[in-house]
C-alpha cells in the first residue's frame, strides 16, 4: 500500500490549542462539506433521540388499554412529532449529510458544487427544525397553552383547516418544514451539480461508486417531490391565514387533492429516505465480502428504474379514500412493478457475499441486519400493494410495522452502519468494536421485539393514532410486547452515542484506509484534510484502491 | 439469526390467536342485545362475502411472501454461514488473499430479474380482479341503504327508506345487503368493520360507497380508522345485525315516537332539557331539532353511550352529562354543570327515550 | 476539476499517457437546471389546482365572469418578446459589445417591467369591480396563488436582470461573465414558458374559450 498518498492532515493537537470559542466560530462560518456533512449527522441524531423519546412516551402509553399516562391531546402531539421529526429532521439530514460528507471524497473532488448553498442549506435545515420545536414553547394552542402540532405528520385537510386546528401550532408545522425544506432543495440540487460535474478525471458516470449513483437520484427526487410539497403548503398556508379555500369543502374544496399533492411528495419521499441507505449498503457489503460488488450495472438500472417509479405509485396511500377501481388498479400494479427492481438489489447483495469471505465488523453486522429487515419491510410493502387486502389494513397497526421495517429496520440500520463504517474517516479514530455489536444486537432484539408485534396487532384491528385501544379486542399481548422492546432499543442507541463520544478521544488511529476498501475516500487521510486530496485523483475503474492494491488484476480488465 | 424465528412464527402466531378467539367466541354474548359476540372481532373472522373474500387472499398473500421470505433469509444465512471469514474455503484462482471476484452474470441477474416480474405481474392481476368483484359502484339488488355521516367523534346514521335516523350503532338485518354511504359532516373518517368488509374514508364533500352483508345475526365491531383528532381513538363501530323479526321490531320502535312518560321528574327533567344548551344540539323526535349532536329519539334502545365508550345504563348516563370530558376527554360536549336535581330529573327523562 | 497537468499515471496499469482533459457539465449551467426543475413542479401543482377547481366553485365571480383577456395577451406579448431581448442581450455581452448589451437588456427590463404593471392593472380591477379576493372562492383563491407566484417570479426575475445591467453601466461585467448571464436569461426564459402554461389554463381553460 506504499503508493497511497499520506498527507499529513493539520494535527489534532493543533486544532485543541484553540480557544473554545474560536473553534466553534470555524463551525459556524464553514462551507468545507466535511464539516457540514458532520454538522447534519450530529443534529439529525440530536433530533433522532427527541423523536426516540417520543415514540417512548407513545410506548408507554400504549403498554395496555385503557393507560392514563397522557392525555388523548398530548398523544396526538407525540405522534405528529414523531413523524416529522424522524422524515424531515432525521431520516432527510443524516442522510443528505452522509452525502455531504462522502460524495466529493468518493468522486474525487475537492468539495461540492456550490459551498456556500450548501452552508445555506444546512442552516435552513437547522433553524427549520427548531422553529418546529419551538411550537413546545410558543404555539398558542387549542387551550391558549403552547401545543406542538397535532394533526399527524401527513397533516390531511380538512383537519388542518381553522375551524378544527386552532390555534396556529398547524402554522409552525408548515413553516418548520417548509424552511427546512428549501435547505433540502438547496442540497438536492447540490449534489447533482457536483456528481454530474465535480467527478474527478477518469471517473465515468459507470465508475462512479453506486453511493454516488444512489445519491443522484436521491437529488433528482429530492428537485421533483419538495416542490409539490412547498406549493401545497403555501396553498395550505393561504387557507389558514388569508382565508382562501384551496383544502375547504365549504366552498367546494377538495380535502382529496390535499392528499394527491402530500402523496406526490411522500412516496418519492420514501424512496428519498430508502435509496442513500442502499448506497451504504452498496459501499459496506463489497468490503467486508472481500468482493466486488455484484452486476454494477443492473444495480444502475434497478436505482434509476425506483426513481422513475417511485414517481406513479403515490395513490398507493389512497385506497380507501375511494378512488375508483381504475386508479386502485393502476397504483396497485406500479406499486407492484417497484418490487422489482427493490428485489433486483437484495439479490444483488446476496450475490456480493455469496463466494466472498466475509468479516462481521460492526459496519457488515449493521448491513446484514439492514438485508434481512429490509426483505421483511418490502414484502409486507407487496401485501400493501394488493388493493383488497389493504382495504382491511391500510392505517393500522401493521402498516406502521411495515414502514418502521423498511425506514428502522431499513433506513436506520444502513445509517448507523454507514456510521460505524465511515466514523474512522471523519475523526481518525475507531470505534469500539465490543460496544458496537452489544449496541447492534441489543437494537437488533429490541427491534423486531417491538415492531413485529405490530404487524399482528394490526392484522387484528387496531387502527394507527389512537392514544388507547379498547381492552376486548386481542390486543393487549401484542401492545405489551412492543412496549417491552423500547428499553432494549433505547439501550442500543445510548450505547451507540457513548460508543461515538467516547471513541473521539479514545478510539484507536485509524490510519488512511483500516478497512481495506476500495473507493477513493480511504486514499486520503484520516480525517481528510480540508482540501480532501493533494494531488485530484485519477481513476481508472469503479474500485481505484483495488487496482492500486492489486496491480497484477486490475478492476479495469473486466468492466 | 433470531429474524427467521421471529417471521417464521408469525403467521401461525396470528392464525393461533384467532383460534383460541374461535374456540370462546360462541360463549359470549351482548349483554343488552343478546347476540352472539366474538371475542376478537377481527377480519380473520370474516361474516360478510368482501371480508370472506379478502381473508381468502390474506392467507394467500402471507403464504407467498412468507415462501419468498424463506427463500431470501436461507440464502442470507446460506452465504452468512459458509462464506465468514476464516470458515471459506480458500479460492486458489483469485488475486492471493482475496476471494474470486466476481463482477455478475447476465443469467443469473435475468434469472432474479425476470422470475419477480412474473410474481409480481400475477399478484397484481390478482388485485385488479379483486378488486372489480368487491368494489362496487351500483347498489346489490334488494340492499338496505344506510347513510353514514361521520362527526368528530362519533357516527350518525340515517335510513333514507325508513325515515329512521339514530347514532352509533348501526342495525341491519342480517343475510340482506346493506348499501353504505359515506359522508363526513367535519375532518376525514373512515368506516372500518374487519368483519364485514375492508375499511373505506368518509370525507367531506366526497361520497363514497361501501356494501356488506351479515351473513349470520351478531354483534360486530370495529373503530374509526383515519385520524380525526382528539378522540379518535374512541369512535367506536357497532353493528348489530339481527334476524329479520329482530330487525324488524327494532325498526318499529325506531319508527314510533318516544313513550311518553307524565311521572313529574321526567316532566321536569325534559323542561331542563328544553332550557338549557342540550336542546341546541341534540334532536328528540317532536322535542328539538338540535342537528350538531347524535340523535336522542331512542337514546336507551343503544346499550353504549359516547360513541361505544361505556356500556349505556342510568349511572354513565349521569356521569357523561354531568362532565363528559371525564369519560371522553377532548369531546365537543361540554359539561352543562346541572346540579344533583337538574341532573337527576334529565336522566330520568332521558331513560324513558326508548 | 482541473488536473495539475495532462500527463497522468494510470493506476490501472502504471503507463503515463496524457489524455484529453475530460468534458464536465458547467456546475452552473446543472445547478439553474436543478432549480428550474424544482420550480417547475412547484407552478406545476398550482396549474393543476386551478385547473382541478375550474367550475368547482359555489358562487362566482369565476373566469368567465370577472376575467378580460384582451389587455393580457398585449401584457402576454411584452413578456415572451423579452425573451428573445434576452438572447440578443447575452449574445452582445459574448461579443463584447457593451453598448448593445445594455441597449438589450434595458429594453428587456422595460417589457418586463410592463408585464408586472399589467399584471397590478388587472388585479386592481379584479378587486375593485369584482370584489374578487383570495378569501372570495376558490377562483380567488386558485388565481391569485398561481398569477401571483408567476408575477412574484418575473419581479425576481427583473431584479436579478436589474442587478446584472446596474453592475455592466457601473463597468464590473465583462464578457466573460457571459455564461453566468445566460444563466439569468435561463432563468427568465424559464418564467416566460411557466407563463405560456399559466395563461392556457387560467386565460383560456379558466374562462372557457377553450
Amino acid at each position: 500500500m506504499t503508493t497511497l498518498p499520506t498527507t499529513p492532515a493539520e494535527t489534532v493537537a493543533d486544532r485543541r490549542a484553540e480557544p473554545l470559542s474560536a473553534r466553534l466560530h470555524l463551525w459556524a462560518i464553514t462551507v468545507d462539506h466535511k464539516r457540514l456533512g458532520i454538522m447534519y449527522v450530529l443534529s439529525g441524531l440530536v433530533f433522532f433521540l427527541v423523536g426516540g423519546l417520543e415514540a417512548s412516551a407513545m410506548r408507554a402509553q400504549l403498554a395496555r388499554p385503557g393507560n392514563d399516562l397522557v392525555s388523548p391531546e398530548v398523544f396526538n402531539q407525540l405522534f405528529t412529532m414523531h413523524g416529522t421529526t424522524m422524515v424531515f429532521l432525521v431520516g432527510m439530514p443524516v442522510l443528505l449529510g452522509m452525502g455531504n460528507y462522502l460524495i466529493p471524497l468518493m468522486i474525487g473532488a475537492r468539495d461540492m458544487a456550490f459551498p456556500r448553498l450548501n452552508a445555506f442549506g444546512f442552516w435552513l435545515f437547522l433553524f427549520g427544525g427548531l422553529l418546529l420545536y419551538y411550537s413546545y414553547i410558543g404555539a398558542q394552542g387549542l387551550y391558549g397553552t403552547s401545543a406542538a402540532p397535532d394533526v399527524g405528520w401527513f397533516a390531511y385537510a380538512p383537519l388542518t383547516d381553522r375551524t378544527f386546528s386552532r390555534g396556529n401550532s398547524t402554522d409552525y408545522w408548515i413553516l418548520g418544514i417548509m424552511v427546512s425544506g428549501f435547505g433540502s432543495i438547496a442540497t438536492g440540487a447540490n449534489l447533482v451539480a457536483t456528481i454530474l460535474c465535480m467527478r474527478c478525471r477518469g471517473m465515468t458516470l459507470m465508475r462512479m461508486p453506486l453511493m454516488a449513483w444512489m445519491m443522484l437520484v436521491v437529488g433528482v427526487l429530492v428537485l421533483t417531490a419538495l416542490g409539490p410539497l412547498t406549493a401545497a403548503q403555501v396553498m395550505l398556508l393561504f387557507d389558514r391565514n388569508l382565508g382562501a379555500h384551496f383544502f375547504d369543502p365549504q366552498e367546494g374544496g377538495s380535502a382529496i387533492l390535499w392528499q394527491h399533492f402530500f402523496w406526490f411528495f411522500g412516496h418519492p419521499e420514501v424512496y428519498i429516505l430508502i435509496l442513500p441507505a442502499f448506497g451504504f449498503v452498496s459501499e459496506i457489503v463489497p468490503t467486508f465480502s472481500r468482493k466486488v460488488i455484484f452486476g454494477y450495472p443492473l444495480m444502475v438500472a434497478a436505482t434509476v428504474g425506483i426513481g422513475f417509479i417511485s414517481l406513479s405509485v403515490w395513490a398507493h396511500h389512497m385506497f380507501a379514500v375511494g378512488l375508483g377501481p381504475v386508479l386502485d388498479a393502476f397504483f396497485s400494479a406500479m406499486t407492484f412493478m417497484i418490487a422489482v427492481p427493490t428485489g433486483i438489489k437484495i439479490f444483488n447483495w446476496i450475490g456480493t457475499m455469496w463466494g466472498g469471505r466475509i468479516r462481521f465488523a460492526s459496519p457488515m453486522l449493521f448491513a446484514t441486519g439492514f438485508v434481512a429487515m429490509f426483505v421483511i419491510g418490502g414484502l409486507t410493502g407487496i401485501m400493501l400493494a394488493m388493493v383488497p387486502f389493504d382495504w382491511q389494513v391500510s392505517d393500522s397497526y401493521f402498516v406502521v410495522g411495515h414502514f418502521h421495517y423498511v425506514l428502522f429496520g431499513g433506513t436506520i440500520f444502513a445509517i448507523f452502519g454507514a456510521l460505524h463504517y465511515w466514523y474512522p474517516k471523519a475523526v481518525g479514530r475507531m470505534l469500539n468494536e465490543t460496544i458496537a455489536k452489544w449496541s447492534f444486537w441489543l437494537l437488533f432484539a429490541g427491534f423486531n421485539l417491538t415492531f413485529f408485534p405490530m404487524h399482528i396487532s394490526g392484522l387484528l384491528g387496531m387502527p394507527r393514532r389512537i392514544y388507547t385501544f379498547q381492552p376486548d379486542r386481542g390486543l393487549e399481548l401484542w401492545n405489551l410486547l412492543s412496549t417491552a422492546g423500547v428499553p432494549l432499543q433505547a439501550a442500543g442507541v445510548l450505547l451507540i452515542v457513548w460508543n461515538l463520544l467516547r471513541s473521539h478521544r479514545k478510539g484507536a488511529i485509524a490510519g488512511n484506509d483500516p478497512w481495506d476498501a476500495w473507493t477513493l475516500e480511504w486514499a486520503t487521510t484520516s480525517p481528510p484534510p480540508e482540501h480532501n486530496f493533494d494531488e485530484p485523483p485519477t481513476v481508472g475503474s469503479r474500485r481505484p484502491l483495488w487496482d492500486l492494491k492489486h496491480p497484477e488484476d486490475p478492476d479495469g480488465r473486466y468492466e | 439469526m433470531t429474524v427467521l424465528a421471529v417471521g417464521a412464527v408469525a403467521a401461525p402466531v396470528a392464525a393461533a390467536a384467532t383460534q383460541t378467539a374461535d374456540a370462546t367466541s360462541s360463549e359470549i354474548c351482548d349483554p343488552t342485545s343478546g347476540l352472539p359476540l366474538p371475542s376478537i372481532p377481527s377480519m380473520f373472522e370474516p361474516a360478510s362475502p368482501p371480508a370472506a373474500d379478502i381473508e381468502a387472499l390474506t392467507w394467500l398473500l402471507l403464504g407467498i411472501c412468507a415462501a419468498i421470505f424463506v427463500v431470501v433469509q436461507a440464502a442470507l444465512v446460506h452465504a452468512i454461514v459458509k462464506y465468514r471469514a476464516g470458515r471459506a474455503a480458500v479460492d486458489r484462482d483469485g488475486v492471493p488473499g482475496e476471494p474470486r471476484q466476481v463482477y455478475g452474470s447476465n443469467p443469473v441477474e435475468l434469472a432474479w430479474t425476470v422470475i419477480p416480474i412474473v410474481i409480481v405481474f400475477v399478484l397484481a392481476m390478482t388485485s385488479v380482479r379483486l378488486i372489480r368483484d368487491i368494489e362496487r359502484t351500483s347498489p346489490p339488488e334488494g340492499a338496505l341503504a344506510v347513510t353514514v355521516i361521520g362527526h368528530q367523534w362519533w357516527w350518525e346514521y340515517r335510513y333514507p327508506e325508513l325515515g329512521i335516523v339514530t347514532a352509533n350503532e348501526l342495525v341491519v338485518p342480517a343475510n340482506r345487503p346493506v348499501w353504505l354511504e359515506l359522508h363526513s359532516a367535519d375532518v376525514n373518517h373512515s368506516w372500518w368493520v374487519p368483519q364485514l368488509s375492508g375499511k373505506k374514508d368518509c370525507i367531506p364533500g366526497h361520497t363514497n360507497v361501501l356494501w356488506f352483508e351479515a351473513e349470520r345475526p351478531g354483534v360486530f365491531l370495529g373503530q374509526c380508522a383515519e385520524y380525526c383528532g382528539t378522540q379518535h381513538a374512541n369512535m367506536l363501530l357497532r353493528v348489530e345485525a339481527r334476524d329479520d323479526a329482530g330487525f324488524d321490531a327494532w325498526v318499529r320502535g325506531q319508527q314510533s315516537p318516544p313513550a311518553s312518560d307524565d311521572d313529574e321528574e321526567v316532566l321536569r327533567g325534559r323542561e331542563v332539557f328544553l332550557a338549557l344548551a342540550c336542546q341546541a344540539c341534540h334532536d328528540i323526535a317532536g322535542v328539538s331539532e338540535g342537528a350538531f349532536g347524535p340523535n336522542l329519539t331512542h337514546l336507551m334502545s343503544r346499550s353504549t353511550i359516547g360513541a361505544g365508550v361505556a356500556p349505556l345504563d342510568r349511572d354513565t348516563l349521569r356521569q357523561w352529562i354531568d362532565d363528559p370530558q371525564t369519560l371522553k376527554p377532548g369531546c365537543n360536549m361540554p359539561s352543562l354543570e346541572l346540579d344533583d336535581a337538574q341532573l337527576d330529573a334529565v336522566v330520568a327523562y332521558l331513560a324513558t327515550l326508548r | 476539476m482541473a488536473a495539475t497537468s495532462d500527463a497522468t499515471v494510470d493506476p490501472t496499469d502504471g503507463a503515463t499517457r496524457r489524455d484529453a482533459v475530460e468534458w464536465r457539465p458547467s456546475r452552473g449551467k446543472v445547478g439553474v437546471a436543478s432549480l428550474i426543475a424544482m420550480e417547475s413542479f412547484f407552478f406545476g401543482t398550482f396549474i393543476v389546482a386551478f385547473l382541478f377547481y375550474i367550475g368547482k366553485d359555489v358562487h362566482g365571480p369565476t373566469g368567465a365572469t370577472a376575467l378580460d383577456v384582451g389587455p393580457v395577451i398585449v401584457w402576454s406579448i411584452c413578456l415572451l418578446s423579452s425573451s428573445a431581448t434576452v438572447v440578443a442581450a447575452v449574445k452582445a455581452l459574448a461579443r463584447g459589445a457593451k453598448a448593445a448589451f445594455e441597449f438589450w437588456m434595458g429594453a428587456t427590463l422595460l417589457l418586463g417591467g410592463a408585464f408586472v404593471y399589467g399584471t397590478a392593472v388587472e388585479w386592481r380591477g379584479l378587486m375593485l369591480d369584482h370584489e374578487l379576493f383570495i378569501s372570495t372562492n376558490l377562483f380567488g383563491s386558485t388565481y391569485y396563488g398561481l398569477v401571483g407566484f408567476h408575477a412574484f417570479h418575473v419581479v425576481l426575475g427583473l431584479l436579478a436582470l436589474g442587478m446584472i445591467w446596474t453592475l455592466s453601466k457601473l463597468g464590473h461585467l465583462r464578457a466573460v461573465d457571459a455564461e453566468k448571464v445566460e444563466l439569468v436569461s435561463w432563468y427568465w426564459h424559464f418564467v416566460d414558458v411557466v407563463w405560456i402554461f399559466v395563461f392556457t389554463s387560467v386565460y383560456l381553460f379558466g374562462t372557457g374559450i377553450l
